[in-house]
């Protein structure tokens, strides 16, 4: 079945079977390893990538089901060379030990600060209650999302980081 | 890794496009809404369908309106529009109160209202708000539409009314003015099914319980509700000890199974305090205290 989806921006063409999932169609297909594959039930939150916008667990979708639409994964947060805040402030607050979660926490973050520019921590912590991480207890996760949302103008390059 | 087996797919443009391809497919055709019920069923062969109809892309689905004294919910919305809803906000509170503990923010941005009902798993928080308001499902089939009453909606642990070939397309819940409304929930974890949840409604009119609905899930309810427990509480004025003693008729006509989540004795206490807890904040409510 021939599917058409922009990702980062790109757009991208295959013929792939109706039952494969968003994210092994992201991870094989185009060959884009930043989003992991975790639980697989829709639990871990590992595979979170944005459908036109909205942050969704990737191995709970068909692929079939983006056609048309408009996808956004872990390599697309940052800008010209430029990591966006919350990978800064990942970086900045040791917000990852294994990193197997840390794009699913990342684009799950990207997407709260985008729509609440000043959360409190219950409410960043809510936020990211679909994605499990098993290394860190947290802390480092939403101090990680605090200093992002002090800091919208990350400067880093990904060049240095 | 866990991929669902060979499958069709066609996705809908209309209600009558999708009843067409349901019909085109046959018996094993399964609509799919949000599918975060029905994929992981599809990945572990629980679910087998020839074929996938999809009916995200039917707008006419989606969204909270009022329509005279009922507010209608289309079946697509989703999760997150219904926590959103300002209709559904101001009129029932128990709405809000069940989304914010139905699984994460993640799987409210594509699980649907719609597909919660069908999945008609027993612990369904939806199911359980549905049945407390005394709501009605409007299903639609080849021959046309029919209004069923959410009481009599689920034939069982993942039976439904709906039909092969059938598309619950609304879900309606009768406006009443100066009722109050609560949900309560215990769950092991963030973003789990319940051990035992307790939603209910109550109207408090010149002093007395004029109206009020209980439902629940996870405890083993029939359809979700508790008329043994309404009984117990309408026309009594909402004190203390008349709110326990509904709760206490509550708790006795459920029957909870033992399982990983517990074992019955504490669902059953579960059933009686959540429900006292839910009635108390909802006889305030509609009080305006």
């Amino acid at each position: 079945m021939q599917v058409n989806v922009t990702v980062n921006g790109v757009e991208h063409a295959a013929d792939i079977e109706p039952r494969l999932l968003l994210v092994h169609f992201i991870r094989d297909e185009l060959q884009m390893r930043g989003t992991h594959w975790g639980c697989d039930t829709s639990n871990c939150g590992a595979c979170t990538v944005w459908v036109d916008d909205e942050p969704v667990k990737s191995c709970t979708m068909l692929a079939v089901q983006a056609h048309g639409k408009s996808i956004a994964t872990v390599e697309g947060l940052a800008k010209g060379g430029v990591l966006d805040p919350v990978q800064q402030g990942f970086m900045e607050c040791h917000g990852l030990q294994c990193g197997y979660c840390t794009p699913g926490m990342m684009m799950c973050a990207r997407a709260l600060l985008d729509r609440n520019p000043h959360p409190s921590e219950e409410e960043i912590r809510e936020g990211i209650s679909g994605n499990i991480c098993r290394c860190t207890g947290y802390k480092n996760i939403v101090a990680a999302i605090q200093w992002a949302a002090e800091n919208p103008a990350a400067t880093v390059s990904e060049v240095t980081a | 890794m866990q991929t669902p087996a060979p499958v069709d797919y066609a996705k809908a443009t209309s209600v009558a496009d999708a009843l067409a391809k349901l019909a085109e497919h046959g018996e094993e055709a399964r609509v799919v809404a949000g599918g975060h019920s029905l994929l992981p069923m599809m990945k572990l062969r629980l679910a087998r369908p020839d074929a996938l109809i999809d009916i995200n892309d039917i707008p006419e689905l989606a969204g909270v309106r009022i329509e005279g004294d009922e507010i209608v919910v289309g079946a697509m919305t989703r999760h997150r529009d219904v926590l959103d809803s300002a209709v559904l906000a101001e009129h029932y509170p128990i709405f809000r109160e069940a989304e914010r503990v139905i699984a994460d923010p993640l799987v409210r941005n594509r699980g649907t209202i719609g597909g919660s009902m069908c999945q008609a798993d027993p612990a369904s928080d939806l199911s359980a708000v549905g049945s407390a308001l005394k709501g009605t499902a409007v299903v639609v089939g080849p021959g046309g539409s029919r209004t069923v009453a959410l009481r009599g909606f689920h034939q069982g642990p993942y039976e439904t009314v709906v039909g092969p070939g059938e598309i619950l397309t609304e879900l309606r819940y009768p406006i009443r003015p100066g009722a109050g409304s609560a949900y309560e929930k215990v769950e092991r974890r963030a973003g789990d099914w319940g051990v035992a949840t307790s939603g209910v409604y109550v109207v408090v009119s010149g002093g007395v319980v004029t109206d009020c609905g209980i439902g629940l899930a996870a405890v083993g309810a029939d359809h979700y509700c508790s008329p043994e427990g309404e009984a117990a509480l309408i026309g009594k004025e909402p004190t203390e000890e008349n709110l326990a003693a509904a709760a206490a008729a509550t708790a006795a006509s459920c029957s909870p199974n033992a399982d990983q989540r517990g074992p019955a004795d504490y669902k059953s206490h579960l059933a009686h305090e959540l429900t006292l807890r839910a009635l108390r904040r909802a006889a305030r409510a509609s009080q305006g205290a």
